[in-house]
């Protein structure tokens, strides 16, 4: 990743017009997209400030806007935790598998298919998820209830329709899949093909090679893909409104009726029916959401920075 | 499949098309004033016919079916006839027609006069009491699904208790006292409530406040008041849980029920299960909400009628509009418009089509009189 950084002083590049209408267009398209953004935030901020003072009916069942936007923010975390735990090391398996392990003729078909997974609309996700999935999830609900009830988070009891945190995470976490299986390939495949030789003629298993030398080399890009799928996660709206059974509540038990709903689906499935009061409550919700995905988004370079600083020494 | 067709489209509208709906909206507002500007020197519009022009409406979703039926019918009458009807829901139908975005609003709760909606509307029509008139009544059932449970019988009290989640299992001596033929199972209760805001949440709350005499600790709102349970999303998420568990209850239009046990409620000694006539005769014999004017036929549902055959669990959702508008051809057109849906043929195309129960000859003769003294200023 690090290329040369002698600072050699380069003759300087021949400019045409072309060069200049294309750097204008360049510009122009990331200049648009900072504007975008902050127009976004701006109208969040100036809608949803005053949905943090409404009249206490707009918060029902609940009074206040805190309350009401913590349990939700406290479901949209859960769900997408959930949802890292089985996509991340799936992912990480799926990406391995196509870059070290596979043959060729395999390598590319499932490289192909998991990003075709991609494409896949959420509402399209949210009906299987809903209908499909879930009453299928059943029994898996009842065994965890029976055989992990201990957990608080198997308390059960066990949903009889599997519209759970458990079942809307899996749905998730098939979502974000593509999007981290994606990433961990490509950094996968950079790995220094000199480093693996090296290792091999040294005498290391396969496993050993990889864990020796593509895991430490792929470490930020490893963060930064389950990073990005975790934002998706956080954002993610049809598929959970269609899948979770939601309360305001908080509680850490993934497989009972009662399920915190997420920011994001509260918005979708309170919309339509949403007075003028109701709705600046939502916006209200919807820039908490913003925020916090910020921060998380931020902590994420942070971590990623730090961790190729660590891999340069 | 329909249902879940539905749900896909009404749900998807959510988020980003926040912005398109609100411009749309505001465009379909000018276009109403343009269109009725613009074929205003039709003058007289006597005897309701040659109508042309845009007239809209919007309110509550429960409404939706039934309103497509009456635009299909009433543009088939009036060929240059647009009628558009929004379902965004009751409060902002509410809201729109007070701004006078909407012609005519629908709307499942009558304008409150607490909260000061009804003055709001008595200014918004110049002064004058606004027209409320129900036109789309349906009963709501209590939905099961129970395997070797074809029959069952509960009274409010239980129902209470079940969605209280008191009664916790199906053989609990509260469930087999009014149920001494049937087989119940000792599988576990799974009451099922919708998570959106509803008028049928709003319905169900009232008659579980009113006719479960104490058993029930909440007010009607439209928003499930307890903060557990098994909760869906719109009417079809709702009928798809129920389906989905073994166990499982839940309350939704009796047109929408297909294919679940459909509960028989105790009405005095009896039980009755939902049916048109049962509502209907509910909603007659129900007094009006005390102090409105003539044209406004607001009724204070009677929950706890006792007559044999008589259904309380019902939505009511009314028509609201102006006696008078500025605009004589608005006038003509929401007149004709609201005649139609209340007429015998719009209810009998709706109770049809949509499900609903048809009004009862004396409250249609009622309304259509009302209907009919709406005119231009």
């Amino acid at each position: 990743m690090t290329t040369t950084t002698e600072a050699e002083p380069q003759p300087r590049p021949a400019t045409g017009r072309g060069d200049r209408v294309f750097q204008g267009l360049a510009t122009a398209a990331g200049i648009t997209i900072l504007a975008a953004l902050a127009a976004v935030f701006v109208f969040l901020a100036i809608e949803g400030v005053p949905g943090i003072g409404k009249p206490a009916s707009s918060y029902r069942p609940l009074e206040s806007f805190w309350p009401y936007v913590g349990r939700l923010l406290f479901g949209t975390v859960l769900a997408a935790l959930v949802a890292l735990v089985i996509a991340a090391p799936f992912a990480l398996g799926i990406a391995l598998f196509i870059s070290h392990y596979a043959p060729r003729a395999l390598a590319v078909p499932v490289a192909y298919v998991v990003d075709l997974l991609a494409a896949v609309p959420s509402v399209v996700f949210g009906l299987w998820g809903a209908r499909v999935l879930g009453p299928h999830l059943v029994p898996v609900h009842a065994w965890l209830d029976e055989h992990a009830g201990w957990l608080p988070f198997f308390a059960g009891p066990g949903s009889v329709t599997g519209k759970t945190v458990l079942t809307a995470g899996t749905v998730l976490a098939i979502m974000i899949l593509p999007i981290i299986t994606a990433i961990c390939r490509e950094v996968f495949v950079q790995a220094p093909r000199l480093d693996e030789e090296a290792a091999l003629a040294l005498g290391a298993t396969r496993w050993e090679m990889v864990r020796l030398s593509v895991f430490p080399y792929a470490r930020s890009g490893i963060v930064s893909a389950v990073m990005l799928g975790l934002g998706r996660a956080l954002g993610e709206t049809m598929a959970v409104a269609m899948v979770l059974s939601a309360s305001p509540v908080y509680t850490l038990n993934l497989i009972s009726s009662t399920n915190p709903a997420t920011i994001a689906s509260n918005i979708a499935s309170s919309f339509q029916e949403a007075t003028p009061d109701k709705l600046a409550v939502l916006i209200a919700t919807g820039l908490v959401l913003f925020v916090f995905t910020f921060a998380v988004n931020f902590a994420a370079r942070a971590v990623v920075a730090r961790s190729e600083q660590r891999l340069r020494r | 499949m329909k249902s879940t067709l539905v749900n896909a489209r009404r749900t998807h509208r959510g988020i980003v098309p926040a912005t398109i709906a609100a411009l749309a909206l505001v465009a379909s507002g000018c276009g109403a004033a343009n269109d009725s500007g613009g074929s205003d020197d039709r003058g007289s519009l006597a005897g309701g016919e040659s109508l042309s022009g845009t007239l809209n409406g919007g309110g509550s979703s429960a409404q939706e079916a039934a309103q497509g039926v009456w635009r299909a019918g009433f543009q088939g009458e009036n060929a240059d006839v647009t009628v558009n009807y929004d379902p965004v829901g009751s409060g902002t139908g509410r809201e729109n027609f007070l701004s006078k975005a909407y012609s005519f609003a629908g709307s499942d709760s009558a304008l409150s006069a607490d909260e000061g909606e009804l003055a709001a509307a008595k200014e918004r029509c110049g002064g004058e009491d606004p027209i409320e008139i129900p036109a789309y009544v349906s009963p709501i059932a209590v939905v099961y699904h129970l395997d070797g449970v074809d029959e069952l019988n509960l009274s409010p009290e239980t129902i209470a208790g079940i969605f209280d989640e008191e009664v916790t299992t199906w053989d609990d001596p509260a469930i087999a006292a009014t149920n001494p033929d049937a087989d119940l199972p000792d599988t576990a209760i799974t009451p099922v409530h919708r998570s959106d805001d509803s008028g049928t949440t709003k319905n169900f709350t009232d008659y579980l406040a009113k006719a479960a005499a104490g058993a029930w600790g909440y007010d009607a709102d439209g928003v499930w008041p307890k903060q557990s349970g098994e909760a869906a999303e719109g009417t079809s998420g709702l009928v798809a849980a129920v389906k989905s568990g073994d166990g499982t209850i839940g309350y939704a239009d009796e047109s929408q029920a297909g294919g679940l046990g459909i509960a028989a409620i105790g009405v005095g000694a009896e039980f009755s299960k939902p049916t048109a006539e049962g509502a209907a005769m509910v909603l007659a014999s129900s007094p009006r909400t005390e102090g409105r004017a003539d044209v406004d036929m607001a009724i204070d549902i009677d929950r706890t009628i006792t007559d044999s055959g008589a259904y309380p669990l019902l939505l009511t959702s009314y028509l609201i509009a102006c006696q008078h508008y500025d605009d004589a051809n608005e006038a003509a057109l929401v007149r004709g418009f609201l005649s139609y849906a209340v007429s015998p043929d719009g209810q009998q195309a709706a109770a049809d089509q949509a499900g609903s129960a048809p009004l009862d000859a004396g409250l249609a003769d009622e309304a259509a009189g009302i209907v009919d003294e709406i005119a231009g200023k």
